[in-house]
């Protein structure tokens, strides 16, 4: 069951992707589509994660403690990398303490 | 010829190292939502994506049904079709219609700012080299991550699994930073998504369902409120 998940995952997407490429070659024109698909990413992510990061670790203290991290690390412009690995140590840290 | 595929496979490096990272948190959440180590491979190596995965993931651990799982895919992939669209036009004459099937299939965020930057054409020796060791890392990354998982201590994995919301974090926030618009339909999407899973009444929607809501319906209002200018579309 998971194998055909994953099979319907990497079909649809690469589909979504080898379409534009070979099949359909206009450019979208129509700037209401386009905008919309600007915004997909950061609305896409943004409500993958909240709720959910507050249920994702032992406490939600300790993940809070990792948001507050993460936002102000992303605020300063810090590297994918760096965020992540400081948000995880933020909460380990925080978990220690409880 | 051979000179661009090496100029590929060093663009690559960066975004290969970078790659093994994410997917290895990938792979620790993978474990703990059941799947396998091989599993988590093959997810990786066969999507090339963080958010889509990352969704799947949830749709799988969820139970989602499968046409849950493929509208999901559809709507959070659906940017790649515009990465795709504008690849199509830079890449050179020469390239041929079975290289495109080729080049599709790692055409993620990353690789396609990195092919936009390429000042040159885009040849296939090159997109081939720039996308075959990002393809290794990723996999490879969520390989270990789902080994690691079964080894680490329960304290490290808690910790470990707030690493990719942290990217997400660190993808949204600089953007939110430089463009208003960018910030208030982040908020919108983060306060319906807190609706649909606090308020008793939406109870019934699931993982999947309330992911494709959030985000079409915060892109919606944003491309009605704040539709972007010519070519700001193609950013992202």
């Amino acid at each position: 069951m998971i194998y055909l998940y994953i099979a319907i995952m990497a079909v649809v997407t690469y589909l979504i992707r080898v379409l534009p490429l070979t099949v359909f070659r206009k450019k979208i024109e129509n700037r209401y589509i386009r905008s919309f698909l600007y915004y997909v990413p950061y609305t896409c992510l943004t409500a993958m994660t909240f709720p959910a990061i507050l249920y994702a670790t032992g406490s939600r203290l300790s993940a809070l403690a990792g948001v507050a991290v993460a936002v102000v690390l992303a605020f300063c412009n810090r590297s994918l990398v760096t965020v992540a690995a400081f948000a995880c140590l933020a909460v380990f840290v925080a978990e220690q303490m409880i | 010829m051979k000179q661009d595929f090496q100029n590929g496979l060093k663009d690559g490096v960066p975004i290969a190292l970078g790659y093994f990272s994410v997917s290895f948190s990938f792979g620790i959440l993978a474990l703990g939502g059941g799947l396998t180590v091989f599993q988590a491979a093959v997810t990786s190596f066969t999507n090339m994506t963080s958010a889509g995965q990352f969704a799947g993931l949830q749709i799988i651990v969820a139970g989602g049904t499968l046409l849950e799982m493929a509208a999901t895919q559809f709507i959070i992939n659906l940017r790649y079709a515009l990465m795709s669209l504008s690849l199509s036009q830079k890449l050179s004459e020469a390239v041929t219609l079975r290289q495109r099937f080729v080049i599709a299939f790692a055409n993620t965020d990353e690789i396609f700012a990195a092919a936009m930057g390429h000042g040159k054409e885009l040849t296939f020796p090159y997109m081939a080299g720039l996308q075959i060791l990002p393809i290794l890392g990723w996999t490879a990354g969520s390989a270990v991550g789902a080994a690691a998982g079964n080894i680490l201590p329960a304290a490290v994995n808690n910790a470990l699994n707030v690493a990719l919301y942290g990217m997400f974090i660190a993808v949204v926030i600089p953007a939110a930073k430089k463009a208003r618009p960018v910030l208030l339909t982040a908020v919108l999407a983060a306060l319906l998504s807190c609706l649909i899973y606090y308020l008793p009444a939406c109870s019934g929607i699931s993982a999947g369902m309330s992911i494709i809501v959030c985000t079409v319906a915060a892109s919606a209002a944003g491309a009605v409120l704040f539709p972007v200018k010519d070519e700001g579309g193609s950013e992202g």
